[in-house]
């Protein structure tokens, strides 16, 4: 590993200051995902920012009836809080289906939101790959990509985003808060990662010298029966092949609301807009549910290694709803 | 060493005192705790990287991203220049060393320890991925990491032959090899028969590359003194280790000493010399200071040899009634054009079912790839996988139960293809005790679902040939009553270390406290190798030798006190004016030790045209598959084995457990993905290559027969490797019987579930 420094700001501007000041400067939450790309050669910082002893760990009720999640909040610590696990069960229960005890103790929201892809062709030094070094080709578009994307992807990029906890946000409508030297802006959920285009090596918009402060949840009753869903080829410590986020509610048999976001499938967790229009007003059926996943997935392109992809998410999508659909809005 | 007090006397099957041969006792057949348990579970146990050597250096490898080539030039100058490094070592400034030897000779075994036939840094050539082309040694591990980033290597490079399916019509056939595991046989006309038999089966089948994990990665800490090299190294082989460094560094093989108390594993991985050891022992010899070199888990990955892939074929003809009139098993595994072996991947089909004619053959291609090597059960473990798949195939087109027509078509008392009369044969006992244990008079519908989930039981059956290498040991008593035995035995977690003491006891007649063992040193007498499940058989024939040898000699001085035979030891030696007593078993060097490989391989040449000896099981399951998704979980597990005489439930339990978990890893998840543009493993980590994680393993619930097999020494078969054979097959099979699907590609991922 690369010779690096390391500096504690004591405050959020020491910190803001910092990310600009010093050169190759890169902020840091609890590393198990920057630390192993730093091992690997893939991520070489000259200055890791440690911004986890700043004031940003606490969850908090806002104004607005919802949420206010410190982003140096501890996975764990998220998913053990009572009212995460009351008024918003898909976010906890994404949190544990996502790495292991030990990883969870360590990460924070912030750093899950900011977490790179694990494309074998990115995590590879010696492979081709557009988002490590743009313009060098991609390995994975003709190489191993059956953990690749089947939605939104690009010629230059087939990657996936890897977290569980940013699918439950989308679906949540949450939204990031940053902060820069010029201030501070909420960015919604939604377009805060991006798809990959014609510039892979951008997993988000926030800009270089922004650091994410807070996620922010608003009231939302709906989500209270809520569930995540997590299709992965081992019983835990896998990253997901599909998974499913969602919220239901539906009145006398008929959908009056359905929310979905899909993890495993894109360079962004992909919210299912499409499925959500067609399930508005129509009967909560289990025919209605593939109907409206297969309406979601018509614009999907597997390769050989991803085809199955398109059908299990189909089936995770169904399965999930009809579940909530049958809990009868328990969560 | 004290053996530790018996905390858990709970052996599944009471052993039958006057059974088999050798003496049974109090000792054998208790589940001792492990000598080395306390000493593992508090960190005092050293390993051989945490051996504290003054002025030791560290070593980190440059690994070259490319499958063949050459390099063209090569620049240290950055990586030399930072602070702490204290040699940059290539192939420009590296000791020449003796070539490797290009095959393997029956007279000296030793030679199976060249994991290779590549020149580490004694060559600017590239043969595989990942290959080692410079080692950084520097003050810190830090240091030399960092400095390792900064070696500037330019080659010109050839594109690489890495896609198996794509060489399958370049693959050859390849010959059985005597005193080697048998890749071919044939009983009658089985192409002619299959095609007469009016119920036929016929199925094709692919397992993947897999590579070791074993939790401890290889290390290596080398100390030269003078032209004198110490050796720690975490092996599987202390004698090959021994004389191959010996040869390749030209030096007495007396002047090689081999440290190797405790392994962190092995599973076939650490059998061989590889890279990293050569490029320590050179390292050290150029730095004239000591190295220590611990492989990354990437670095085991691209320099340790893997499990070969495998296509195969299994064709089974059977009558309406079941018996089985033809049995064809043809498979291909692939080498690497620098070396490795052809898997044993048909030896199953050869012993499994009495078929009235069997055909087995293999093939073998060579690719641009890292070598392939053992991996539990090499070959066993592929094979299985596809025979079994296919006789539960047979079992439904016949519309029998599975169990049912395993148990009619066992052999009685002669290997179908050899003729060799079986020793013993408990595999149909294995099976049926499964099936009543297992509660298969209950099983479900094909088909049954549970709430979201289909339901399916399956069976697998296992096999395993029993092997005994030489083992030399010395015994000594001494005037306190105390019994030591010695050899350069292995001890991988196993429990080798523990079991000794057990036999010994017997053996000799003291009590199992009073026992301990010296291993894990090449200054000990040489012990067998800890492969082919023959580590702790080999050392019981040495250790009854020995024992009986030794109860001689205290009887006669016994007699001299007036004291009858059998006397108590101590109080022999004690009334003699003895000090201790010492007897050896073989030797290491010299024309005895010649002679005792002569006698070891004739004897093992007549005892195989003799007889067939092999350990069995049999698996049962039961597995849950999401209807929606596919996702597979397996919710029950029982297998029965014979593996003979078990002298420690404890330990032998523990190890077929293993061996089934490694199978569980095998059918669910284990995949080493190479990109065959670039002949490079895509995958070299535990979060992309699936072993299994606690929540895909259930209860293991674990039965052996205990039955001492009367040709092995002490009854004893091995448990090392029969656990892994035929899990694969027993999941697939629950698998068929839950969604009516034949999966015959491994791993068993849920979108081939579903389909």
């Amino acid at each position: 590993m690369k010779p690096i420094s390391y500096a504690v700001p004591a405050s959020i501007d020491e910190a803001l200051a910092a990310i600009v000041d010093l050169p190759g400067a890169k902020f840091l939450g609890g590393g198990t995902n920057l630390v192993d790309l730093m091992r690997e050669g893939i991520e070489t910082p000259e200055v890791l920012v440690d911004v986890t002893r700043l004031p940003l760990a606490e969850i908090t009720e806002t104004p607005a009836g919802g949420l206010r999640i410190g982003a140096a909040v501890r996975n764990t610590d998220l998913a053990a809080n009572l009212a995460v696990r009351q008024r918003y069960p898909v976010l906890a229960q994404a949190v544990l289906m996502g790495a292991s005890g030990q990883i969870r103790n360590m990460a924070t929201v912030g750093g899950n939101l900011l977490q790179r892809t694990r494309c074998l062709y990115f995590y590879d030094a010696a492979a081709a790959c557009n988002k490590r070094d743009l313009g060098s080709g991609c390995g994975a578009v003709a190489g191993h990509n059956r953990m690749g994307a089947i939605l939104g992807a690009s010629e230059h990029c087939v990657a996936v985003h890897p977290s569980d906890l940013a699918v439950a946000l989308v679906m949540l409508d949450a939204e990031v808060e940053v902060a820069s030297r010029t201030g501070t802006r909420r960015i919604p959920i939604q377009d805060f990662h991006r798809l990959p285009g014609e510039s892979p090596h951008l997993d988000t918009t926030l800009a270089a010298d922004e650091l994410v402060t807070a996620v922010t949840l608003p009231a939302e009753p709906l989500a209270a029966s809520s569930r995540y869903r997590k299709v992965r080829d081992r019983a835990s410590y896998a990253f997901a092949l599909v998974s499913v986020a969602a919220a239901l509610e539906v009145t006398n048999g008929t959908v009056s609301q359905a929310r979905v976001a899909l993890g495993g499938v894109a360079h962004k967790p992909w919210r299912a807009t499409t499925l959500e229009q067609y399930l508005a007003g129509r009967p909560a059926t289990d025919e209605e549910f593939a109907a409206a996943a297969r309406a979601e997935l018509a614009q999907a392109v597997g390769t050989p290694s991803t085809e199955f992809k398109i059908e299990l998410a189909v089936r995770t999508i169904t399965a999930t709803l009809r579940r909530l659909r049958d809990e009868g809005g328990a969560a | 060493m004290t053996l530790a007090p018996e905390r858990t006397a709970r052996p599944s099957a009471p052993p039958e005192a006057d059974a088999g041969p050798g003496r049974t006792g109090p000792a054998i057949g208790r589940a001792v705790d492990r000598v080395d348990g306390l000493a593992k579970t508090t960190g005092t146990a050293r390993f051989s990287a945490e051996y504290p050597i003054p002025g030791l250096t560290h070593a980190v490898l440059v690994h070259a991203p490319i499958a063949r080539g050459r390099i063209r030039s090569i620049d240290v100058a950055q990586a030399e220049a930072h602070p702490g490094v204290v040699l940059v070592l290539t192939h420009l400034n590296a000791p020449r060393l003796t070539p490797p030897p290009t095959r393997m000779n029956p007279m000296d075994l030793s030679t199976m320890a060249a994991g290779s036939s590549i020149a580490f840094l004694n060559t600017d050539e590239v043969h595989v991925d990942g290959q080692p082309v410079a080692a950084v040694v520097a003050e810190t591990l830090e240091s030399a990491q960092y400095a390792a980033s900064l070696v500037r290597v330019d080659y010109e490079t050839i594109t690489p032959t890495a896609d198996f399916e794509a060489e399958l019509p370049t693959a050859k056939a390849v010959r059985s090899m005597p005193v080697l595991p048998p890749t071919g046989g044939k009983r009658g006309d089985a192409r002619a028969a299959y095609t007469k038999a009016p119920v036929q089966v016929d199925l094709s089948f692919t397992t993947p590359q897999h590579n070791h994990n074993a939790l401890e990665p290889h290390a290596t800490t080398a100390v030269w003194d003078g032209k004198k090299l110490t050796v720690y190294e975490g092996c599987q082989n202390i004698d090959w280790t021994q004389k191959f460094l010996a040869k390749r560094f030209d030096v007495p093989a007396s002047d090689v000493h081999v440290v190797s108390k405790y392994v962190g594993g092995g599973f076939g991985g650490k059998s061989k010399v590889w890279a990293a050891t050569l490029i320590t022992c050179m390292a050290a010899q150029v730095a004239q200071r000591p190295v220590r070199l611990a492989l990354t888990r990437e670095g085991v990955y691209r320099t340790v040899g893997g499990r070969t892939p495998t296509r195969q074929r299994v064709a089974i003809g059977a009558s309406r009634t079941g018996q089985m009139e033809a049995l064809i098993h043809q498979a291909t595994s692939r080498k690497g054009r620098v070396g490795g072996e052809a898997d044993q991947i048909i030896s199953c089909s050869l012993d499994l079912y009495d078929a009235a004619t069997i055909l087995a053959e293999q093939k073998i291609v060579e690719l641009d790839l890292m070598t392939n090597t053992a991996m539990r059960a090499p070959g066993e473990a592929q094979g299985s996988f596809a025979v079994e798949s296919a006789v539960d195939e047979l079992a439904i087109e016949l519309g029998l139960d599975p169990v049912e027509l395993r148990l009619l078509n066992q052999p009685v008392d002669k290997s179908p293809v050899h003729g060799t009369r079986y020793s013993h044969r408990r595999l149909a006992q294995a099976l049926e005790q499964g099936r009543d244990l297992f509660g298969w008079a209950d099983r479900p519908a094909p088909g049954t679902r549970d709430g979201k989930d289909l339901v399916g039981w399956g069976v697998a059956a296992a096999i395993h040939p029993a092997w005994e290498f030489v083992a030399n040991v010395q015994l000594t008593v001494d005037a306190t009553g105390s019994a030591t035995l010695a050899c350069a035995f292995h001890e991988m977690g196993m429990g080798t270390a523990t079991v000794v003491g057990q036999m010994v006891a017997d053996c000799l007649g003291v009590p199992l406290e009073r026992v301990s063992a010296l291993y894990g040193d090449s200054d000990l007498p040489m012990g067998p190798g800890a492969g082919g499940s023959g580590q702790t058989a080999s050392l019981a024939a040495s250790i009854e030798k020995a024992c009986q040898a030794m109860r001689k000699r205290l009887d006669a001085l016994a007699s001299k006190s007036g004291m009858p035979d059998g006397s108590d030891p101590a109080e022999v030696l004690t009334r003699a004016g003895e000090q201790s007593l010492t007897v050896e078993v073989g030797a290491d060097t010299g024309p005895k030790a010649m002679w005792g490989q002569v006698r070891f391989l004739s004897k093992m040449v007549m005892d195989s045209r003799r007889w067939m000896k092999a350990a069995t099981g049999a698996h049962y399951c039961e597995v849950r598959v999401d209807a929606d998704t596919g996702e597979l979980r397996i919710r029950r597990w029982l297998s029965v084995f014979d593996v003979g005489r078990v002298v420690n439930p404890k330990t032998t339990h523990s190890q077929l457990r293993g061996g089934i978990v490694m199978g569980l890893g095998m059918a669910m998840g284990e995949e080493t993905l190479i990109d065959t543009r670039t002949a490079r493993i895509m995958n070299p980590s535990l979060a992309e290559y699936h072993v299994p994680v606690h929540a895909d393993v259930p209860h293991l619930d674990v039965h052996t027969l205990d039955d001492p097999d009367p040709q092995m020494p002490l009854g004893i078969l091995g448990a090392g490797e029969v656990g892994i054979v035929g899990v694969g097959a027993a999941v697939a099979n629950a698998i068929r019987h839950a969604t009516g699907r034949r999966v015959t590609d491994l791993p068993l991922t849920l979108d081939r579930i579903v389909g």
